[in-house]
């Protein structure tokens, strides 16, 4: 993928690139006033990870390994190493990492700006909370190391800052042990929300993994996969890493790919691929974590136009009406593509001052870019979004107005004396107005 | 084919290409001699190398252009590493700007010193060294621009063009003993090299070019080029008459 776009493909941003290739380089000279914005794989939807009009500081090369203690379980490492290179270190070593989102490509950096959640957010919270430390780099010429002892509120502003706080040199986070590769997973059918639910509260005490996947077109809101797993502990299965993804998409697809009718088929297919109510398997991590990495740059899929992902979470509520409401208006719509993504997220408070997650359900699911129409869903989902306190997620976000975002985060207030000021970001200069004000 | 190299040398360790054909040929019982001039970013390299391989590297700070320290470290490759070197790999070079440089002799020089000069005197070293050894392999970066000189690029390409004949005759002289001179020629890589070229999707990743320089040194291979395309378009490039070629603003 070419720098200059974000994953969902819809906004394109003229930046300069000045990537890093060392912890001892100081950041890019600001010239013109331009602002400066850390990037690290470019797995961000919207316009979080660019900064039209600015300089971009990519960080993949800032990769390496500082300090892996294969004893206690810690990893010390440049921010710009990606989680699938933290996992091909750490898992032969019978470790692994304490939360990971569906793709394993993009940086430790990321994960933490990002405050990312897996589908384990019921059991471990999310990936900040694993931090025991990181360095930041600010424009002021500093370097500060921030700990959970020490310059604790710039980590807690770093944690889910989207890199407006200076650039993350390292960080050393906790892992999770592990005696097999494998996940034993369970897939069972559900037939509609509720079902889903139910599954899901029973589902959180026994299993690590919870999570499922929607037909978002289905009249009966929420009919689906529920995906529940757990490490195995059977350690004849092996500690085997990941391979490299092997299928290219080789090309975008034409726009009429994805329409109403292929998406059910799709969706039809998807349902009953699994003949039975129930089943059950030992799988290696890679396809049960990271189904869509076998297939590399899959956002080309949607075509030249590019797609949206919307990702909300509602906080629970009495029947999960608002949840049912909005799955009602995606369903009605028609728009939605393949399948929704939906989670109960826990009780563990997230510590980053603009985490995304919070106790209640979440859905994310993608809509291509339909212009106009897809902007009026939007709208209509925001209103339900936030009469109800539910917030959106910045990472996915390209759409989120001003309000919303202030809305959404009320603890911006709190967040915007740490933000560095020479760091700013495309998605920050669309919403940060009403929050100064 | 040869056996997977256990002890290193590296020569210009700080480059991406280097950095990244290190992690390649990791292994926990691999030595490595790290050789390059900020000691700082050597460190973390080495560190990096033994943390994820747990295999043992050593740093040497040196400033690779002063040809009268070569002697120097080859002495000290030999004491950390032992007398068998397994692989040598000289991975360092300068990129200089063409347009720039082109009316300043002295600029000139200096650019042929670092990515000519000095390379031949530590090919030298090498190549003594080796001559004794009988086994092992000497990896030289040089560059698809060792091709053929181009208006746009021509004091590299003349630098890296000597090289490239250099090596060769290094691999004749050394092929009775059994030693693997290895030529390898990359085309646009991802680098801080390159950096402000604007490479656009062209520009492969260093992670792509050493896994190709990993398998040609187990190959015993005589030259690489890498990603494998730049072959073919070197070929073409190659043929194309004079009369034209000099006509074109490549």
């Amino acid at each position: 993928m070419a720098i200059g776009e974000s994953w969902g493909r819809t906004l394109k941003a003229d930046q300069e690139i000045h990537p890093r290739y060392w912890t001892n380089q100081p950041l890019p000279d600001i010239h013109a006033g331009k602002s400066l914005l850390p990037y690290g794989l470019g797995r961000s939807y919207g316009d979080s990870c660019l900064n039209d009009g600015g300089i971009l500081i990519p960080t993949a090369s800032l990769d390496r390994i500082i300090h892996f203690d294969r004893e206690n379980g810690t990893i010390r490492a440049e921010a710009g190493i990606s989680l699938a290179d933290i996992l091909q270190v750490v898992v032969p070593a019978g470790w692994f990492l304490p939360v990971v989102p569906g793709t394993k490509f993009i940086t430790l950096g990321g994960a933490i700006a990002n405050d990312i959640h897996g589908k384990n957010h019921h059991t471990a919270g999310t990936f900040g909370r694993h931090v025991r430390g990181i360095e930041l780099q600010r424009s002021d010429g500093t370097s500060t190391v921030c700990t959970q002892t020490q310059d604790t509120d710039l980590l807690r502003a770093t944690i889910g800052g989207l890199g407006l706080t200076g650039l993350i040199l390292w960080a050393e986070i906790r892992l999770k042990k592990i005696v097999s590769s494998t996940i034993v997973s369970e897939t069972i059918k559900v037939k509609n929300l509720d079902a889903f639910l139910e599954l899901s509260a029973s589902s959180d005490k026994d299993f690590e993994y919870t999570v499922a996947w929607l037909d978002s077109q289905s009249k009966s809101h929420g009919k689906g996969i529920f995906i529940r797993g757990n490490h195995s502990e059977n350690p004849k299965h092996g500690l085997k890493v990941h391979n490299a993804p092997k299928l290219p998409c080789p090309m975008d697809a034409p726009n009429f790919m994805l329409n109403p009718l292929t998406v059910k088929a799709f969706n039809f297919a998807y349902y009953n691929k699994q003949l039975g109510k129930e089943k059950t398997a030992t799988v290696h991590y890679d396809p049960f974590f990271f189904p869509l990495d076998a297939v590399h740059d899959w956002n080309r899929i949607y075509g030249k136009r590019g797609f949206y992902q919307y990702q909300f979470v509602l906080p629970e509520m009495k029947d999960h009406q608002a949840v049912r409401d909005i799955l009602d208006v995606i369903a009605r719509s028609g728009q939605g593509s393949f399948l929704a993504v939906i989670k109960t997220f826990g009780e563990i408070r997230s510590p980053g001052l603009l985490s995304f997650p919070r106790p209640g359900v979440t859905v994310a699911l993608d809509f291509p870019n339909c212009g106009n129409k897809t902007m009026r869903l939007f709208e209509e989902m925001d209103r339900i979004v936030l009469k109800n306190n539910g917030r959106l997620y910045p990472a996915k976000d390209a759409c989120m107005t001003p309000r919303a975002f202030t809305l959404c985060y009320p603890e911006t207030k709190a967040f915007l004396p740490f933000v560095d000021p020479a760091f700013s970001s495309s998605f920050w200069r669309r919403v940060e107005q009403e929050a100064k004000s | 084919m040869n056996p997977q190299p256990v002890t290193i040398l590296v020569l210009g360790a700080t480059s991406a290409i280097a950095q990244a054909t290190c992690r390649k040929l990791a292994h926990k019982d691999a030595r490595f001699l790290l050789v390059g001039r900020d000691e700082q970013r050597l460190k973390s390299i080495a560190v990096d190398l033994e943390q994820r391989s747990l295999c043992q590297a050593n740093i040497l700070e040196t400033e690779l252009t002063v040809i009268s320290g070569h002697a120097a470290i080859l002495e000290k490759a030999s004491s950390t590493l032992g007398e068998t070197i397994d692989l040598s790999l000289i991975a360092y070079g300068t990129l200089p700007d063409q347009l720039a440089t082109q009316d300043n002799p002295e600029a000139i020089l200096e650019s042929l010193h670092t990515n000519f000069n000095s390379v031949a005197s530590l090919l030298t070293h090498l190549a003594m060294h080796y001559e004794k050894q009988k086994s092992g392999t000497i990896a030289v970066i040089t560059s698809v621009a060792a091709d053929r000189g181009r208006k746009t690029l021509y004091t590299y390409c003349a630098a890296k063009a000597g090289i490239s004949a250099f090596a060769d005759g290094i691999r004749g002289r050394l092929f009775p003993h059994n030693v693997q001179v290895l030529n390898i020629k990359p085309g646009i890589v991802d680098t801080p090299m390159t950096a402000h070229l604007g490479k656009g999707d062209i520009a492969a990743k260093p992670s792509e070019v050493a896994e190709d320089i990993q398998r040609a040194i187990l190959k015993k291979k005589d030259v690489l080029y890498t990603p494998k395309k730049w072959w073919a378009i070197l070929f073409v490039i190659r043929h194309i008459p004079e009369w034209i070629f000099k006509r074109l603003t490549i």
